[in-house]
């Protein structure tokens, strides 16, 4: 932490030419620095830039259609509604980034310790004076860092371009909302690239890490849902021998078990944040129903209802990463 | 040899049931260009990784520069300058930006740094139209002219090179191996290289260990190397003559009653005598005056590459037998 610290500072003091750069923000810096360089990472800036250009010219087009038929003007979320609106030509940008969020992690971190090895520069760097963990640690900073700033000025641009063109100023729940929204992305971006970083350093080839972690990936995406269904095919009982409140148990449990895949739990978190009016993320009965008022939940509620799935991916990409850091640790460097 | 530089005390690592370093000691002055020569797979390297505390000791400690390696490592770091076996850099960036980086981890002032880089490959011999250039378009050779660059940057006191003169050509490792010799005279630096190619080796250390499956079996300077081997062992000398002998010889017969001579073995054109001790001019002036025509006279000497093969040759026997 210490270390984290005195790099901000230096960071933020570089001016002056007589200081000493520490080496953790240089080691940082080299990393931004390879990144930015890169055809990997233009080619994914370029993948998220269009697809938000493209669901935001799908959402304003139909923006008119969808306020029209709002009457109360405390419900209005001008801005949410452009992240999440679709006329189901395009897909909304949050569900988009539950499967490009990851190849984001995965593109920044597929490599990073094992082509260290392969090109030789593992050796050498750590016979410099540096600690080993500032190595792990910059590459884990450096993605993270890129990430946040990419996402971050893709929501700021959206919301001056909004304000330019609209003219309706934003409310500040919903930039509370949006930056959440951000952060979130921020963080399950952060659990693919940890993950990622963790094949790097088990796996020695790169292009072994690469495709192992696509092929969680796409587990996660695809067939962690079909596999799912096929289990609870099998043991579900007819269903019309059922009580209510059998089905609403079986219900419960499956989308739990959905939930351990962590784009579910992005997109249930994301979901919630973005559209103040999701009240549930299962179904309701008519009782549970009953009495409830009918307006859009506050910015607290509703960070109430997703607390499980933000800390549940956070808690996951933390574990992850110091399941990296205590492999790498104890690595002999030679092998 | 005022300062020991290097200090190894029963140093050992186990590699599971294998033990890589066995109970090795060794101290090194300061100043010094000391080789460790070994065949594949001796241990040398992990020796130089426990060195910089890259890599943990099974037990016994490793002190360089009056710190221990293991529970130091960074204080050590500063002081030494490690070139890795296969050096290698970062491709997508070039060779000064490379040294840059370098030089910023350790520490040097932004103001100074590519001052500092320059220097060092002008040092090394890269000029200025390499300074820009992709390290993935460097040769072999050029890499490890940088790797030195790397090394000296830092300004290091210690040197630790392994294996340094691999993969690089004969006039390459003439030039390469002068460049340390002589940044080692120049600037008082201690140098610690690892080879198994004996003939770099002598060229430019003044010290020797001979390192085989973790034990360091000889220390010296090649001079009391080669004496030691030799104590045991007989002198050989070929002598060639013009007109060849009659047998059987009856003045070679004569020639084995000299006082150290062993045995005497004629062939055609070639005498082989085998003697004690050295004896050579007696022989010669033996053969001069009963009058044969002396065209070469060759004494057998005992190279690094005898002693090697002969230590080498003998642990193997060893492991053999076991």
């Amino acid at each position: 932490m210490n270390a984290l610290v005195t790099s901000l500072k230096n960071t933020f003091y570089s001016g002056q030419s007589e200081e000493q750069p520490h080496p953790f923000a240089v080691m940082v810096h080299k990393e931004i620095a390879g990144h930015i360089r890169s055809w990997r990472f233009m080619v994914l800036l370029l993948l998220i830039a269009f697809t938000f250009l493209g669901t935001l010219y799908v959402s304003l087009s139909n923006i008119r259609t969808a306020i029209s038929s709002i009457n109360d003007s405390r419900s209005l979320f001008l801005y949410l509604k452009l992240l999440t609106i679709t006329d189901n030509t395009l897909p909304p940008f949050h569900v988009f980034l539950s499967f490009l969020g990851p190849l984001l992690g995965i593109g920044l971190g597929f490599d990073a310790l094992n082509s260290e090895q392969q090109n030789g520069t593992l050796p050498r760097i750590m016979a410099q004076p540096v600690y080993r963990d500032h190595l792990l640690l910059s590459k884990f900073t450096a993605a993270i860092t890129l990430v946040g700033v990419l996402f971050l000025s893709l929501a700021l641009l959206m919301i001056g371009s909004c304000i330019w063109i609209t003219g309706v100023m934003i409310e500040p729940e919903e930039l509370l909302r949006i930056i959440s929204f951000i952060l979130l992305c921020i963080v399950y971006v952060s659990f693919w690239l940890a993950l990622s970083i963790l094949l790097s350093i088990i796996f020695r080839q790169v292009a072994t890490s690469a495709l192992t972690a696509i092929g969680l990936w796409l587990f996660f995406t695809v067939f962690y849902q079909i596999v799912v269904q096929l289990v609870v095919k099998a043991f579900l009982p007819r269903t019309a021998s059922l009580f209510e409140n059998e089905v609403a148990r079986y219900n419960e449990t499956i989308l739990n078990l959905l939930r351990l895949a962590p784009s579910q739990m992005f997109t249930d978190a994301t979901t919630t944040l973005l559209m103040p009016s999701v009240r549930s993320l299962g179904p309701l009965s008519m009782e549970q129903m009953a009495g409830a008022v009918a307006a859009p939940l506050s910015y607290r509620d509703s960070l109430m209802m997703v607390w499980p799935q933000v800390s549940g991916l956070t808690s996951a990409t933390v574990a992850v990463f110091a399941l990296a850091y205590y492999l790498f640790m104890r690595r002999e460097i030679r092998t | 040899m005022d300062r020991s530089v290097i200090e190894l005390r029963n140093l050992t690592k186990c590699y599971g049931s294998l033990k890589a370093v066995d109970d090795l000691n060794l101290t090194i002055a300061k100043g010094e260009v000391f080789g460790l020569l070994g065949p594949n797979g001796a241990g040398k390297t992990t020796t130089l990784l426990m060195m910089l505390g890259l890599s943990e000791p099974t037990s016994g400690t490793a002190c360089v520069c009056g710190y221990n390696a293991t529970r130091n490592p960074i204080a050590v770091k500063r002081k030494v300058g490690y070139m890795p076996d296969s050096v290698g850099f970062y491709d997508n960036m070039t060779a000064l930006e490379n040294l840059i980086y370098i030089g910023e981890l350790n520490g040097i002032p932004r103001a100074q740094v590519n001052q500092r880089a320059r220097e060092a490959m002008e040092l090394v011999g890269l000029g200025e139209e390499n300074l820009h250039k992709l390290t993935s378009k460097y040769s072999r050779g050029m890499k490890q002219r940088l790797g030195l660059a790397d090394v000296l940057i830092k300004q290091p006191e210690v040197i630790i090179l392994d294996e340094p003169t691999l993969g690089i050509d004969p006039s390459g490792v003439r030039e390469f191996l002068a460049l340390i010799r002589q940044l080692s005279r120049q600037q008082g630096l201690t140098v610690l290289l690892s080879s198994h190619h004996l003939h770099h080796v002598q060229q430019v250390c003044d010290r020797v260990g001979i390192f085989v499956s973790g034990k360091l079996l000889a220390e010296g300077d090649i001079d009391s190397l080669s004496r030691r081997l030799s104590a045991g062992k007989s002198y050989e000398v070929h002598i060639t003559l013009r007109n060849g002998v009659d047998m059987p010889w009856k003045d070679g017969q004569e020639l084995a009653q000299l006082s150290s001579v062993e045995q005497v073995t004629p062939e055609g054109h070639t005498v082989q005598v085998t003697c004690s001790s050295e004896v050579t001019p007696e022989i010669v002036r033996f053969l001069v005056s009963k009058g044969y025509d002396i065209t070469g006279v060759h004494q057998k000497a005992y190279s690094l590459d005898d002693i090697y093969q002969n230590y080498f040759a003998n642990t193997l026997k060893e492991n053999t037998t076991k």
